[in-house]
């Protein structure tokens, strides 16, 4: 049944394929076009977002960890991508509602779409995250390119992520407050600026419950220690990332008709 | 062969509690009890079939369930009873200016909505020039779709909809946009569409209209079935009929009692029409610097009906009876 839910949605997206480009286009004229830096602006915001933080917390937390500027900037992307990507996807049906109660269009669409632009900023600023690692003298070795593999699975998580919220959010307009809050809490959960070494083994465990925290170790461990993560660890990322694709999926397929009452 | 084909197909809709509470009500409101949900039928058990070519008009009166049965048609809703088939690809002008982007160029919004309707960007390429050349707008193409007049906007979503060739045309309430002038262009180029073997959906409150295109019509009366028929003329000279008196019809018997007073009633009124006409005219006859007035009038009559001035004079309602 998954197999033929998912060989429809390809098929979908093939014949799709023009509708998708341009919903993605819109979403890019409205971000860039219109304002005066463009594309510079996703680059300046976690820049500057990463100055202030080595500003406050290198003093606090930085003698102890080797390389924390890259330290920092590892969870601060990681953050920066969850937070766009889960919170434009929150939005897309809701912001979609005209053209989704007049026009039979598969909805996700609009989801993906929004998950493209963020996307297309996480490359970005993964790119300026690789100038810094040179800038700090950090060793380029084979094992980074494992890199794809945190990417890919967090790109599905989040897209998994973003149908959850964006259905809730047509069910209950408070769900954009509250998960405010959550992702302020969910900031300081994913060990962005300090250091969990001081804990337990067991407590420092806990902390993998976080799915964010997850991806954030996995970047730290192949660029700062050169090391690849065990297996086990690779299947708890994709564990992460299907679990909330097969969730969204489920409420979308669930669901699909029952949007148009709440509009 | 059934282009359309609606089964029994009843539309529930679920209202009250249920929008815009937020979480933190709905839970509250969960725990003590107190959430509560309305269901309301938009449909109630409506069949009807299309053959290729035809024409239907959806009359009746608002909230008859009219625009619920066509998203349903188009796949927007799923009916909560029955079945609804449909073959080939649908085009839909629901509301039409909905779903526009305030944001982007005209340009931009033809081709985004294009893609929505599921058309190729090789065919919005080699249309682009005649969409824009349909809705008159080939000045403003680079202006946001906010800065258009509602007009302006109504006649883009309709030509990038109609330019086409679609196997089923859904229309809601979209023949009436634009001016006189655009209003006969869109009238005449869905008749064009029909001629060309597409099946056809109309929601009208202009009665007129469905008179002129509709083979076939369906009347709806807070969701229920009225009749499905293909005797136009009958059922809308009854629908009138009802309009006026807003009496249901429940029989046939009803149904033909209703279009015949229909027909006296306004057989009445264009008599009624007359008579007034001829008054004001022989008033205006009367007033008239005598002489003159009614050598004009003999004039006019010699040239257009001389076989009048032999008649002896019979007003209107006279000659009616």
């Amino acid at each position: 049944m998954a197999s033929k839910t998912i060989q429809r949605v390809v098929n979908n997206l093939k014949s799709n394929q023009f509708l998708f480009e341009q919903l993605v286009n819109r979403d890019f004229q409205k971000r860039y076009k219109r304002t005066a830096l463009g594309m510079a602006w996703s680059v300046i915001s976690p820049l500057m977002n990463l100055l202030v933080m080595m500003l406050v917390f290198s003093r606090l937390f930085g003698r102890n960890v080797n390389h924390y500027v890259i330290y920092l900037f590892s969870g601060n992307i990681t953050m920066a991508y969850f937070r766009e990507s889960t919170k434009n996807g929150m939005s897309s049906l809701m912001n979609n509602a005209g053209v989704i109660s007049k026009i039979n269009v598969p909805k996700y669409l609009f989801l993906l779409s929004q998950n493209v632009s963020a996307l297309i900023n996480y490359g970005l600023t993964i790119g300026i995250y690789f100038v810094f690692c040179v800038g700090d003298g950090i060793t380029f070795t084979p094992k980074m390119l494992m890199l794809w593999y945190p990417i890919v699975c967090f790109v599905i998580m989040n897209i998994g992520i973003g149908m959850v919220l964006s259905a809730l959010y047509v069910f209950f307009r408070d769900i954009q407050y509250l998960y405010d809050i959550f992702l302020t809490l969910l900031n300081y959960l994913s060990v962005i600026f300090y250091t969990i070494d001081s804990f337990p083994a067991k407590v420092q465990r806990l902390f993998l419950l976080n799915p964010v925290y997850a991806n954030i170790k996995y970047w730290r461990t192949i660029v700062l220690d050169a090391t690849v993560p065990s297996f086990s660890y690779h299947l708890l990322i994709l564990f992460y990332a299907l679990l909330f694709l097969g969730i969204g999926a489920f409420i979308y397929k669930k669901y699909n008709h029952r949007f148009v009452y709440y509009f | 062969m059934n282009v359309i084909e609606c089964e029994d197909v009843s539309i529930r809709y679920i209202t009250g509690d249920i929008k815009a509470i937020g979480l933190k009500e709905y839970v509250m409101r969960k725990l003590t009890h107190n959430f509560h949900v309305q269901e309301f039928w938009a449909d109630r058990h409506v069949t009807f079939s299309l053959q290729r070519g035809d024409m239907l008009g959806i009359i009746g009166s608002n909230g008859a369930g009219k625009s619920t049965l066509l998203k349903a048609v188009t796949g927007i809703m799923i009916p909560t009873g029955g079945r609804i088939k449909t073959r080939g690809k649908i085009a839909a002008l629901l509301e039409l200016s909905s779903g526009f982007d305030a944001e982007m160029t005209v340009r931009e919004n033809t081709y985004l909505r294009g893609a929505m309707l599921g058309y190729t960007r090789e065919f919005l390429d080699a249309k682009y020039d005649e969409i824009i050349a349909f809705a008159e707008l080939e000045e403003f193409q680079d202006y946001m779709f906010k800065q258009l007049s509602s007009g302006m906007k109504s006649r883009l979503a309709f030509s990038v909809a109609c330019l086409v060739d679609p196997d089923i045309l859904i229309l809601d309430e979209v023949l009436s946009v634009g001016d006189g002038a655009f209003r006969k262009k869109s009238g005449d180029k869905m008749m064009e569409i029909l001629s060309g073997g597409t099946t056809g959906v109309l929601v009208s409150h202009s009665i007129a209209q469905v008179r002129d295109l509709c083979n076939k019509v369906l009347w709806l009366d807070h969701g229920n079935q009225i009749a499905f028929t293909d005797e136009v003329e009958l059922y809308c000279d009854a629908y009138e009929e009802f309009l006026s008196t807003k009496k249901l019809p429940k029989t046939q018997e009803e149904i033909y009692a209703l279009a015949e007073t229909h027909a006296v009633r306004t057989e009445q009124e264009r008599a009624q029409r007359q008579e007034k006409q001829a008054r004001q005219l022989e008033k205006i006859l009367k007033k008239g610097t005598s002489e003159s007035a009614v050598l004009a009038a003999i004039k006019i009559l010699q040239k257009s009906h001389p076989e009048a001035l032999a008649q002896e004079y019979r007003s209107p309602a006279e000659a009616s009876k």
